[in-house]
């Protein structure tokens, strides 16, 4: 699959191309043009009838036995933002590849849409027969991450006690999306303070997952946490306008809360 | 052999990358203007953490190390000049004035042109001479209303920023500044996609606003 992503980078795709790639013989052709219809967010008529289509592709095979065109499809459905892609995403969330359930959760997420919640709850549950782990981590049987913060999106609160039990997961990365999915269920300080600590870690890569996950819940609390941890200024501001679009959003413009103003100058100064 | 001696080796014979960072560090809280050729070296090393440290340094040392920097900017990789910009940047230092607005404008990395567009609003202009303050405002202004159009949300936020500074600035001697910027404001205000920007624009307008009572 990369090589196919190296030969085409250069070449000039137009829409209909992409389209009609999408049907190639050429499986590279196909993969490379599913991934670029979603980077480009071409919506016109047929494209999402297409990548619905190719979410069912038996013909792309890696040598692990997944799906790498309906990874690309899963992942550029979310991107287009057409909601009669959420029947066959869902469908998607029982498939074989654990990066095609990636996509697909990550993919409902955007789409917005509650129907597939029951779902996502069985497989937080592993019940769904037939799924395999990560071809990388075999000890996580399912995209844990995606699938919590695509609950917490959803404002899934049948969820909570299931998300609760990930707290302690022995991966960090899924503790910390159960702590962001249930401050966004319950509103519960306790879960966005353990974010915070997150950013005193001793891993580089935590706190930056971390960061991302308070400026996806828009944490006020974390602001000043969010200045002073070690990571880069570029995704400390990222996280912080995180804070300041949440603040915005419930005091509506031109009025600016006292936490709005504390997170600017925050910003101010990381420039 | 000084102490200062002694930390200016340890940069040298660092051998691995944590070493570096500590021994940058060390020289740099040693604040002294013997060890800025060492910290100006430092940002060529490729490594981020000691060039973090270098920077903070060389800014804390401020005039000294203005030009130092500037004869040492064109022969570097394009690594170190990125840093040495963030260093002019922060020291505010009018002799800096063409490195940053040239960076601002056409540097392509985000992280550069936010730096450089931050530092044309924080220049200490009283240190040039007072017949040409006003000239090189008036490019420091030029260059951040088309800065303010940058793709990348940050850099025009460093615009906004930069752009409250010059307005507070000159308010008194150049009203016709003050109105060009409040309309660039008015019309971010109106128009830009970012929520973020918005709120930035609707900040500074306050304090303009408040400086000028």
């Amino acid at each position: 699959m990369s090589d196919s992503f190296d030969n085409f980078n250069g070449e000039q795709l137009t829409p209909a191309q992409a389209i009609e790639n999408l049907r190639s013989l050429d499986l590279g052709l196909r993969v490379y043009a599913a991934w670029w219809l979603g980077k480009f967010r071409v919506n016109q008529p047929g494209v999402v009838e297409r990548l619905i289509e190719a979410l069912e592709d038996e013909a792309d095979r890696t040598e692990a036995g997944g799906y790498p065109l309906r990874r690309n499809a899963a992942r550029a459905l979310g991107k287009l933002g057409d909601r009669r892609a959420v029947p066959a995403l869902i469908t998607s969330l029982s498939c074989a590849d654990f990066y095609v359930r990636e996509a697909a959760a990550q993919s409902l997420e955007m789409l917005d849409d509650r129907t597939c919640v029951p779902v996502l709850i069985q497989l937080l549950r592993n019940e769904i027969a037939g799924t395999e782990p990560s071809p990388v981590k075999l000890d996580l049987p399912q995209p844990y991450e995606a699938i919590l913060e695509a609950l917490g999106t959803l404002g899934a609160i049948e969820a909570i006690p299931d998300a609760k039990s990930f707290l302690d997961h022995p991966v960090n990365r899924v503790q910390y999306s159960a702590a962001r999915a249930l401050y966004q269920l319950t509103d519960d300080r306790q879960y966005g303070d353990r974010l915070i600590q997150a950013l005193k870690g001793a891993d580089l890569q935590l706190r930056r997952s971390a960061l991302a996950d308070l400026g996806a819940i828009g944490y006020l609390p974390a602001a000043d946490a969010i200045a002073e941890t070690l990571a880069e200024n570029s995704l400390k501001l990222i996280a912080l306008k995180g804070l300041l679009e949440r603040q915005v959003g419930e005091t509506n413009l031109p009025d600016l809360s006292d936490g709005a103003i504390k997170v600017m100058t925050l910003m101010d100064s990381l420039l | 052999m000084t102490d200062i001696q002694t930390l200016i080796r340890a940069v040298d014979e660092a051998d691995s990358s944590t070493h570096l960072l500590e021994a940058v560090q060390a020289l740099a809280i040693a604040h002294t203007q013997a060890a800025i050729p060492s910290l100006i070296a430092a940002l060529g090393y490729n490594n981020p953490g000691a060039a973090v440290a270098a920077v903070d340094g060389l800014i804390r040392l401020g005039e000294p190390s203005v030009l130092p920097l500037l004869e040492q900017l064109d022969g570097y990789n394009y690594g170190a000049r990125a840093w040495a910009v963030r260093a002019l940047a922060g020291i505010g230092d009018p002799r800096g004035l063409t490195i940053l607005l040239h960076a601002a404008q056409n540097d392509f990395a985000m992280s550069v042109r936010r730096a450089a567009t931050k530092g044309l609003g924080s220049i200490h202009w009283q240190k040039l001479e007072d017949d040409r303050i006003q000239s090189a405002q008036l490019q420091a202004l030029e260059a951040l209303l088309h800065v303010s159009q940058d793709h990348e949300w940050i850099v025009r936020y460093a615009a906004i920023l930069s752009l409250q500074s010059l307005a507070i600035e000159g308010s008194k001697s150049r009203p016709d500044w003050l109105a060009q910027i409040q309309t660039r404001l008015d019309e971010l205000a109106e128009t830009d996609e970012s929520l973020t920007i918005r709120a930035r624009v609707r900040l500074a307008q306050q304090q303009i606003q408040n400086a000028r009572v």
